[in-house]
């Protein structure tokens, strides 16, 4: 599973959700990705989806790629150790398509033991066990750790990755998807896109190319940075700013894609105070270089450029409808009646809030 | 004869071979229904045809084109009329980003707004003088590098929050002209552009264009031209002569 060779060969990302909390099937975001084809080039494609696990949405769904069976054993002890499995199974998949040689593809339904948290809350203590499976469970990796959500994902075109895993099955409020075009990082199938911590998932198009500065800070904080791909840093910077920091989505935003000091100079002084403080406080946690990236999580989904807009995103909206892609026709692909759409300005976020109940 | 294409679901490989096919052997208008993100559509076309496009065409729209006059009724996307050498483009609706990069000859008429890094290295030689029209505003980077060529930008549609264009405005601008129908701001401005008033050369020549971009898209020409305009130079035509001679 794990490749070290590197593939010096810019990527698709769409995203949909359904504002009202209404649930729609995986093929209308295999469609959109799919329209983007020759954005990718085969060696990674993937989704988030969220909502799909109603009957045991307050259990943490791990989704597993092992090496092989014995790596699986090997977590399987571990896991029992940790962690009270209500249920696991295999991942369905198509044995029909393009996809060759997966690893082995597992999920797990999993309550945390009240008296493993004494100390700490669940969710740092989910995040802890995600960082130590990654680093020393050989052969063995979280693919995502959230309820009520997974991610899908694989080497392979994404429209190809989604008939594999039989995405038509399954029903979300939120679908987030990427097609990979690896340039600075092995294409292997833990390194495909979303990259998931809890119920945070990432598509990203572009490169972080403070990667080193970002995964530094991290690291200070506990992270481990294993997957060696620049998009992971993103994930963790939102568990940490927004789960952890309690910081408003809105502002960790601005950590992220930090306003020029050009431009903070202009600002009235109230908010030249907090943008020069955000920018003080989380240097560590700028993002440079060219992105466009699509944020889930359990409550929405936000898409974001890099501060100079080097990568493209086009939104539209349709009733409860929110879409955003790299591209306008990916989302006519699939609704071409849209009663809006905008190309977002660079740094700036673009926030879809689920604002009913998830059916 | 009207060579009518449906493209629904069509790869653009087939789409553009189609059209190319079609051209070599005399064709000269053709209409795409249903296209969907094709790219490419009227790449390097040397020759005089007409093609209308309905739904939203891919990346790199008329890119090399030499000749061809492309219509479309919807938005556009990224990389149009990259090093397009000649044609006329009409768009119904607004455009992404990188629009008419290394561009040198031709019109773009776009009805809306345009994206970040519009006419990035425009260039012009002697009559090959490359324009492009847009009716509302455009995001940072506009005239980048620009070498040549003349950019028009109406901004209807611009407010307090949506400024006609954004920041870096020039940056690095070594030649061709900007005309904005609206006032910018001393910190938008890249360091190699000087904001002048317009002379009546420049105003026959803005007004000759806008008059071109009202038949498109319906507009009253002299309401347009009611509001003042403003010319972007470059104050030097060659800002980095002394970069390396030291």
């Amino acid at each position: 599973m794990r490749c070290n060779t590197r593939i010096p060969s810019g990527c698709a990302i769409s995203g949909m959700m359904c504002e009202s909390g209404d649930r729609v099937d995986g093929s209308a975001i295999i469609k959109s990705i799919a329209l983007m084809h020759d954005r990718s080039n085969g060696l990674g494609g993937g989704f988030a989806a969220y909502g799909i696990y109603p009957r045991r949405a307050d259990q943490y769904a791990f989704h597993m790629m092992f090496d092989d069976f014995a790596a699986k054993e090997n977590f399987d002890e571990y896991v029992k150790d940790h962690f009270i499995v209500e249920r696991d199974e295999v991942i369905p998949t198509s044995p029909f398509g393009n996809i060759t040689s997966p690893p082995v593809l597992w999920r797990y339904f999993l309550n945390v033991d009240e008296k493993k948290l004494e100390f700490v809350e669940d969710r740092e203590y989910v995040v802890n066990k995600v960082m130590e499976i990654n680093s020393n469970v050989p052969g063995a990796f979280v693919s995502s750790s959230g309820k009520n959500m997974g991610a899908f994902k694989g080497v392979g075109y994404p429209e190809d990755i989604g008939h594999f895993y039989k995405l038509e099955e399954y029903k979300g409020y939120i679908w987030t998807s990427h097609g990979r075009f690896p340039t600075n990082t092995p294409g292997w199938w833990g390194g495909a896109h979303p990259f998931g911590l809890l119920d945070w998932s990432i598509v990203h198009n572009g490169e972080i190319s403070s990667y080193g500065i970002n995964k530094r800070y991290l690291e200070m904080f506990g992270y481990k940075l294993e997957l060696r791909t620049d998009t992971e840093v993103v994930a963790y910077l939102f568990d940490l700013l927004v789960r952890r920091q309690n910081l408003p989505m809105e502002l960790a935003v601005k950590a992220l894609s930090a306003p020029f000091w050009d431009n903070i100079d202009r600002m009235e002084p109230h908010t030249k105070e907090l943008m020069t403080a955000i920018r003080m406080v989380y240097g560590g946690a700028l993002l440079n270089g060219p992105y466009s990236i699509i944020l889930g999580h359990s409550r929405g989904m936000m898409g974001l450029n890099d501060r100079i807009k080097l990568r493209p995103m086009t939104c539209g909206r349709k009733d409860d409808m929110l879409y955003m892609a790299s591209e306008e026709s990916a989302i006519r692909e699939i609704e071409p009646d849209l009663d809006t759409v905008w190309s977002p300005k660079a740094g700036e976020a673009v926030v879809g809030t689920l604002n009913g109940e998830v059916e | 004869m009207v060579m009518t294409i449906d493209a629904k679901g069509m790869y653009y490989r087939e789409l553009n071979k189609m059209i190319r096919t079609a051209i070599e052997e005399g064709e000269t208008e053709f209409v795409l229904d249903n296209i969907n993100g094709q790219r490419y559509i009227g790449d390097a076309i040397k020759a005089k045809a007409k093609i209308t496009i309905h739904g939203t065409p891919g990346n790199d729209m008329a890119v090399f084109m030499n000749g061809p006059t492309i219509e479309v009724f919807a938005n556009g996307q990224d990389g149009i009329a990259n090093t397009m050498n000649s044609g006329e483009i009409i768009i119904h609706g607004m455009v992404g980003d990188v629009i008419g990069y290394g561009m040198r000859g031709g019109k773009l008429m776009i009805k809306g707004d345009v994206g970040y890094r519009v006419g990035i290295h425009m260039k012009e030689y002697k009559t090959q003088v490359p324009v492009i029209v847009a009716g509302g505003c455009a995001g940072d980077f506009y005239g980048e590098y620009m070498a040549g060529g003349v950019m028009i930008l109406l901004g209807l549609g611009a407010g307090e929050d949506k400024p006609i264009a954004g920041d870096y405005l020039g940056t690095g601008m070594h030649g061709g002209v900007i005309f904005l129908r609206g006032k910018v701001e001393e910190y938008q401005l890249g360091a190699e552009v000087a904001v002048m008033e317009l002379d009546e050369k420049d105003l026959k020549l803005v007004t000759t264009y806008v008059t071109e971009w009202c038949e498109h898209f319906g507009h009253d020409v002299d309401e347009i031209m009611s509001r003042p305009f403003i010319k972007l130079k470059a104050v030097s035509s060659r800002p980095y002569g002394n970069l390396y001679a030291y």
